[in-house]
């Protein structure tokens, strides 16, 4: 029922033109970056006349950016795996495993939900700063450990894994770690690339906690850091702009690489079914 | 007890310790943390006495929180409504392509939602930027003059966000392209069929459907921009004149600021309840429709 009309194309073009507007902040950083200081400021080029990499240079080696991919590589990856791993487990005895206060523990789990983690940053502070840990990794890593979400998405797959195969496997003589990490895990192979992403994507684009846990720039995660980096040396756009896409790279490529995924653990989190 | 109901209690505690120990240490302890120290004069760090409702006194007593408390209103109705009208907008154009020109359009529109938000308020800082700022010739050719918009107590808030809105939009957007797929085609078939117009398709077919993603929008929405924080903080510090000064903000403020644990804590736990209280409500609505 293809309706070629006038007003298809009409609309097709305005869905192009909308959609190019809405990321042309995005290239505009871009291009931006890409142009020598002077230029940025003296004349409006959509297009640079030469492409110029300097302003890559300074982020790269006159600023602690390498110092805040290293925090934020080994926070977020951290992160990634401990949620993962200790949400994965839980996940399986809420699931397969009939226990006393299964039912309560899973409810405290949803009701969790509703706590927003911003409000918690004063006692989580405080708490950080009991163990020593201001101002280094665990501290960074600790508080975003627990996102309920993940529990949930996992026990509604374990769910539906046949009940058929966990018995199988138990009178081959399995225990119920090689059940989860040999056969319920691998079965739910595509969830859990989901879930690590859009967890590391998260992790690394988490900014209250960080800045707050952090205030030596040695400890600076790079969503933290860049905003530093204006404050120090003035403003310079095309400096700024290649310290924010580089900020922004590892994501970015972890979206363009994995759309599906990222949509899919989205759509999850939020209740709808992907 | 046999020895198989005691290994199978091992296998309980050993699954379900990790998730537990730390949900307990790093996240219920500090919502019960957060209401005891509320009720103290603590210091970030260190001991406080019990001053009972002192603190929350103190805020009803305070200007700084009504502004909050306003800001955090204004902010709410400048991007809730809007966000959720763009994205179901948005998502119908979206949803009537085809191939890769869809997947293509649909990466130019979620792009923003993935980058971390220092980066956001980077790229609209030039991009607003009153000398050189692109976005300048568009804001001259209305106003017919230039604007440091983030210096501008009017001009301030409804900016931070129109960048919220472009950074989050692409969340929205993609729960309405689901909803909008989950419509079957021959509805519309049937309706062309019956010589509808393309307004009569959406009024009786697309918009009673898509109401209940609708719904959920409006809400996730509305619990999550009560919590703004970052984009503030990071465009405008609360500026000018405390014209965006939010209530997270000063929590900041007070707690990390001022060295007043407890009062920070007070305004912690003023935020949390409002949050917990949308949440219910949220829940509840979303109870009533799946009936």
């Amino acid at each position: 029922m293809q309706r070629k009309s006038i007003g298809n194309i009409l609309l097709l073009v305005l869905t192009l033109c909308v959609a190019c507007m809405w990321a042309f902040p995005i290239y505009w950083a871009v291009i931006t970056s890409v142009k020598p200081e002077q230029e940025v400021v003296t004349k409006t080029t959509f297009f640079p006349d030469v492409f110029n990499f300097s302003a890559y240079y300074f982020a790269l080696f006159e600023t602690k950016l390498a110092t805040w991919y290293v925090n934020s590589i080994v926070t977020s990856i951290a992160v990634t795996v401990v949620v993962i791993l200790i949400s994965v487990m839980c996940a399986y005895a809420l699931s397969q495993i009939v226990f006393a206060g299964r039912k309560l523990l899973y409810g405290i789990i949803l009701a969790s939900f509703m706590v927003p983690s911003q409000a918690l940053v004063v006692s989580q502070f405080v708490l950080m700063h009991r163990f020593g840990l201001i101002n280094t990794w665990g501290g960074i890593i600790l508080p975003q450990l627990i996102i309920p979400v993940v529990v949930i998405v996992y026990k509604q797959f374990f769910d539906s894994v046949p009940k058929e195969l966990r018995e199988a496997a138990k009178l081959d003589g399995c225990g119920d770690f090689q059940i989860l990490f040999r056969l319920y895990l691998p079965l739910n192979w595509g969830i859990t690339t989901a879930l690590a992403i859009i967890t590391y994507i998260m992790a690394w684009n988490a900014f209250l906690w960080p800045f707050l846990v952090t205030s030596s720039e040695e400890m600076m995660t790079v969503t933290v850091g860049i905003t530093q980096v204006g404050d120090a040396f003035g403003v310079k756009y095309a400096r700024d702009m290649a310290v924010a896409i580089l900020a922004a790279m590892p994501v970015a490529v972890a979206y363009l690489l994995f759309q599906k995924r990222v949509t899919q653990a989205l759509m999850l989190s939020s209740g709808i079914k992907g | 007890m046999t020895s198989k109901g005691r290994s199978k209690r091992l296998t309980v505690i050993l699954m379900i310790a990790p998730f537990v120990i730390t949900y307990l240490t790093v996240f219920a302890y500090p919502v019960y943390n957060m209401f005891a120290l509320s009720f103290t004069n603590a210091p970030l760090i260190g001991d406080g006495q019990w001053v009972g409702f002192d603190n929350y006194i103190r805020l009803l007593n305070q200007k700084l929180f009504y502004t909050s408390v306003w800001n955090t209103g204004y902010f709410v109705v400048l991007t809730v409504a809007p966000n959720t009208l763009i994205g179901l907008g948005l998502a119908l154009m979206v949803v009537r392509l085809r191939g890769w020109l869809q997947s293509l359009v649909l990466v130019l529109f979620f792009l923003p939602y993935i980058l971390p938000v220092s980066v956001v308020t980077q790229i609209w800082q030039w991009v607003l930027d009153q000398q050189f700022g692109i976005a300048q010739y568009a804001i001259e050719f209305f106003t017919g003059k230039r604007i440091s918009v983030f210096r501008d107590p009017l001009w301030a808030m409804p900016m931070v966000a129109l960048v919220t809105v472009w950074w989050t939009n692409g969340f929205n957007l993609l729960l309405f392209i689901a909803g909008l797929r989950n419509i079957p085609a021959d509805y519309y078939e049937a309706a062309t069929l019956d010589g509808a117009t393309r307004w009569q398709c959406f009024r009786r077919i697309t918009w009673p459907l898509i109401w209940p993603v609708t719904a959920l929008v409006l809400t996730l929405q509305l619990i999550l921009q009560l919590k703004i924080f970052d984009q503030v903080y990071l465009m405008t510090e609360g500026g000018p004149f405390n014209s965006t000064y939010v209530l997270l903000q000063l929590v900041y403020r007070e707690a990390f600021r001022l060295n007043h644990g407890g009062l920070g804590s007070a305004v912690a736990v003023f935020l949390f309840l409002i949050i917990v209280s949308v949440s219910v409500l949220q829940y509840q609505l979303l109870r009533v429709r799946e009936r």
